[in-house]
């Protein structure tokens, strides 16, 4: 059932304005031999309610479990008013701010979050997102070899998320720049400046330098950065935004700083979703912002002084420069940003760094609690943020299976990515768990590896 | 005000985080953030003043008519949102096994096999985030399938003039050259000019039908000959689906490759932005070439083809499966149509393009190809106008926010002088249209009696015309304290 308020009388009215008997007639220019018509995978229409049915049975059908994995998405607490706004119509259903004195509740707020991700990341300059996290990383490469010039190689070290060196790889691999994996110590799970040295002296176009790491832990960023600036490298750092609240974040690293930050946005204010919608943020220095994709929001002013926001460097963009432009894309992610704006604001610089510092304490709690089970211990010496790799003393599918039977989904195997870990799980505890679920969790545990 | 001006220290909202836990001793001190976080420091009732107030300096479909062109901003039904925002739903990780999420997975898999109908495609798989990652998508599919037959002659991608900037930039991306041919009078493409564009250098050809002209290109049946004969593909941008839904079938018309853009057709909601949503169809022979992952579903239940079930697939474009909330929304924006409600789509969308192209006429605009029907959107050019009075098409599109309407999109296509590309969706009412259509009247009466009037425009909004110069000249990128 469309959502067509035509009436008989309308249609009537409107044919014989335009001159034509009947709808069908408008369609006259399109060769009857190219209409198909018929959707035959297409059920009949439902109504509201009956649609509703349907799709809470789906719902049902999913349940839910108490979540540990991470890996890149991440279970947090959601102030109430941060989609009660989000989905106000005027955010939700307006277009992107091209008409900008139409535009400004979107515009100052995109401004805002420019801000906000700047000053998280220590850069001085952010755009005003990009799809996810993977993608902003496939742009920051494709935006570090445009602005190295000589060199088409960049560095990624093995303890990058797969999916987003999958995703790197796709996205640039019809742009002849060459990909070069670094692999991680073993014992510590971090990459060490060591597994650098074959590529001193070598063209490098960039870095790439992730914090925390898939494992979740904490690599040596401070050398990693001065290592890709004394190699003429850009260094771009992969971060998780919340953990910025309590970490150094990239602008500090090293004696000179990041030169591009990138990352996924998801664990500020957007739900799990089964993957999305989420998104990335980017951003740089000042001197690179020019070689930013994507849609970038600037403050100045109207005829009469007064302050507002517009679109700006627009040349860049593919809808003026067409195959001249940095990127073909033309979107960003703005009701996500929405969300996310709203969620820095109602969280502050302490809220932030207290979840950051509870998701951290949580996990190290889990983590001590499964350690003390024989066999069962953290694969990696080095410091962590919020998740860890457990090496487990029997089948990891096991153990994932028998927790999900007590409606836990216990964590990530890590035995399609890493298969050289063994029984590894990767596992994320967040501030949302209690201790109840903790208990829960080891006690299921312990019964599942016995 | 921004939101940093009502900030005030250690004002905090306790309610919404956690207690402080034990001070950290494990993460090296050098590991530690030093310097401080400028995030606001407002009460919960601050932010919510604030932004509801931001709100309301937005136009959006829910407020204003928005007959933006290319853009298909239709009604965003409610309950798509409410439904693909159930608990269930918002709480599923994207890595949790496949069987904790049958449900989901269910609604996915309807989709692809809606969408194959809905195009006449093989194949679909939902991944894309927008619409120029699945241009980017498709165009690499063009590629990897003349790589996989040894085929690497093929350099070039032909657009037309009148295209979506995002054609020429993709088709950049993906490692081709960039063939531009023009349009004829009638606004279809130059059949001549493919002729001598096409050869054996040429990748595949990228197309919108109907055409950002806003008319359908009649000779496609010849076009699809033409590229195949020469060895391309066809590569079909979805931007205008919404002028053919249930209608006409890409898959049809002799494309090899097509991005949906479900955030016009599907009406998930534009977002001020995004996100947006493009699965991909492909055809037969590009079938091997489809992005992963793809909903499958075998033994009674639904589940995830990867790389491993396709080798040659030409990989990963996200780090989980696209847009998936986004994909909710348009799963159950298809099943409230149903298959009579779409074939109604086009026709409406049509009827109400074509209505209002006749009664914008009839009051004096100058229609850019009046002798074509209208598809879903149609143009109108200023240019005569322009030269009488001074006044441009940016000025007639920010009167337009003063009589309390979005402007149509301006300066597109490139090729039409002083244009207003008008695209009412079929959503909109005769009574809607025909104030519109007043209100566009005054406005051309007062270019012509008050020109310096429209000049100045727009008056009521929350700003005047912003210095666009001055932005990108002296960059204000970031509040700083």
């Amino acid at each position: 059932m469309p959502f067509i308020p035509h009436t008989e009388e309308d249609i009537t009215a409107m044919l014989a304005s335009i001159g034509t008997n009947t709808i069908e007639d408008l369609f006259d220019e399109i060769p009857s031999t190219l209409k198909s018509g018929t959707l035959k995978q297409v059920a009949a229409g439902l109504n509201e309610m009956e649609t509703s049915r349907l799709m809470m049975e789906r719902a049902e059908t999913d349940g839910r479990y108490l979540n540990f994995i991470g890996a890149g998405a991440y279970e947090h607490h959601i102030p109430a008013a941060v989609w009660q706004i989000t989905t106000r119509g005027e955010f939700y259903s307006s277009y992107t701010p091209y008409q900008a004195e139409a535009s400004q509740g979107t515009l100052q707020l995109l401004y805002e979050y420019q801000s906000m991700m700047a000053s998280l990341t220590g850069m001085d300059v952010s755009n005003a997102s990009m799809y996810d996290g993977a993608s902003a990383l496939a742009e920051a490469v494709l935006m570090a070899v445009r602005s190295h010039r000589s060199s088409r190689k960049v560095l990624m070290p093995s303890t990058i998320h797969p999916v987003y060196r999958k995703v790197v790889n796709t996205i640039v691999k019809n742009q002849s720049i060459e990909i070069v994996e670094i692999p991680y110590c073993s014992e510590c799970g971090h990459i060490l400046l060591e597994s650098l040295a074959p590529y001193v002296g070598q063209d490098i176009a960039a870095l790439v330098i992730p914090q925390p790491n898939f494992f979740g832990v904490l690599e040596e960023v401070d050398a990693l950065t001065d290592w890709a600036y004394k190699n003429n490298a850009l260094a771009i750092g992969v971060v998780n935004p919340l953990a910025l609240a309590m970490l150094s974040p990239p602008g500090e690293w090293g004696s000179n700083g990041a030169d591009v930050a990138v990352g996924e946005g998801q664990p500020l204010g957007i739900p799990l979703s089964s993957g999305g919608p989420y998104f990335g943020f980017m951003a740089c220095k000042q001197k690179l912002v020019r070689q930013m994709p994507g849609r970038i929001i600037g403050r100045t002013t109207d005829m009469e002084g007064n302050s507002g926001f517009v679109l700006t460097l627009q040349a860049r963009e593919q809808h003026i420069r067409r195959s001249k432009a940095t990127s073909n894309i033309c979107t960003n992610q703005g009701l996500m940003v929405t969300a996310a704006t709203i969620y820095m604001a109602l969280l502050g610089p302490e809220g932030l760094r207290r979840i950051a510092e509870k998701s951290h304490a949580n996990t190290l709690a889990l983590i001590e609690e499964l350690e003390t089970f024989k066999g069962v211990k953290r694969a990696f010496s080095g410091p962590l943020f919020h998740e860890a790799v457990l090496t487990l003393p029997t089948s990891a599918d096991k153990v994932l299976h028998a927790l999900k039977a007590q409606g836990i989904i216990a964590g990530l195997n890590l035995k399609e990515y890493f298969p050289e870990l063994g029984n590894a799980v990767l596992l994320c505890v967040t501030e949302t768990k209690i201790p109840a679920d903790l208990k829960k969790y080891s006690k299921y545990f312990g019964h599942a590896i016995a | 005000m921004l939101i940093f001006e009502h900030s005030r220290p250690e004002r905090r909202n306790y309610s919404q985080f956690p207690a402080s836990t034990a001070e950290i001793k494990d993460i090296p001190q050098k590991l530690v953030r030093k310097t401080p976080l400028l995030l606001p420091e407002v009460s919960e009732m601050d932010a919510v003043r604030h932004y509801t107030r931001l709100s309301q300096k937005n136009f959006s479909i829910d407020t204003e008519f928005y007959p933006l062109g290319s853009c298909t901003m239709k009604y965003n039904p409610r309950a798509c949102n409410s439904l693909a925002m159930l608990p269930q739903f918002l709480s599923r990780h994207p890595l949790a096994p496949e069987d904790t999420g049958q449900g989901y997975l269910a609604c996915m898999y309807e989709l692809q096999e809606i969408l194959m109908d809905v195009t006449g495609m093989t194949s679909v798989s939902l991944t894309p985030m927008a619409g120029a990652q699945g241009e980017l998508i498709g165009v690499a599919m063009i590629r990897a399938y003349h790589e996989s037959r040894g085929d690497n002659t093929r350099t070039e991608i032909i657009v037309p003039d009148a295209a979506h900037g995002t054609n020429p930039a993709t088709a950049v991306m993906c490692g081709y050259k960039v063939v531009e041919i023009s349009t004829d009078k009638e606004g279809d493409v130059d059949m001549d000019a493919l002729k001598a564009a096409v050869g054996p250098q040429t990748a595949g050809l990228m197309l919108t039908n109907p055409s950002t002209l806003g008319v359908f290109e009649k000779n496609i049946a010849e076009m699809s000959r033409i590229v195949h004969q020469a060895g391309g593909l066809l590569y079909y941008d979805g931007a205008n689906l919404n002028a053919i839904l249930g209608k006409v079938k890409p898959g049809d018309m002799g494309f090899d490759v097509i991005h949906i853009n479900l955030h016009k057709t599907f009406s998930t909601p534009h977002g001020g932005g995004g996100p947006g949503s493009a699965p991909v169809g492909v055809a037969k022979r590009l079938l091997p070439f489809i992005p992963v992952p793809v909903v499958a579903f075998k033994n009674g239940k639904y589940h995830w083809l990867t790389e491993k079930d396709i080798p040659q697939s030409i990989g990963r474009f996200s780090a989980h499966m696209g847009n998936s909330g986004v994909l909710l929304r348009a799963y159950v924006y298809a099943r409230l149509l149903g298959a009579e409600g779409m074939h109604r789509v086009a026709e409406f969308a049509t009827l109400n393009a074509n209505y209002l192209m006749t009664e914008l006429s009839k009051v004096g605009f100058e229609v850019a190809y009046p002798t074509r029907r209208a598809s879903h959107e149609f143009i109108v050019t200023l240019k005569d106008l322009k030269e009488k009075t001074g006044v441009t098409a940016m000025n007639v599109a920010k009167r337009l926010l003063d009589k309390g309407y979005h402007a149509p999109t301006t300066y597109f296509p490139l090729l039409v002088p002083e244009c207003l590309l008008i695209e009412p969706a079929e959503t909109e009412s005769k009574e809607t249209l025909d104030a519109f259509v007043l209100s566009m009247k005054e406005i051309l009466t007062e270019a012509h009696t008050q020109p310096e009037l429209v000049k100045g425009a727009p008056y009521t909004t929350c700003v005047r015309r912003l210095d666009d110069v001055k932005a990108a000249r002296e960059l204000d990128l970031a509040w700083k304290q």
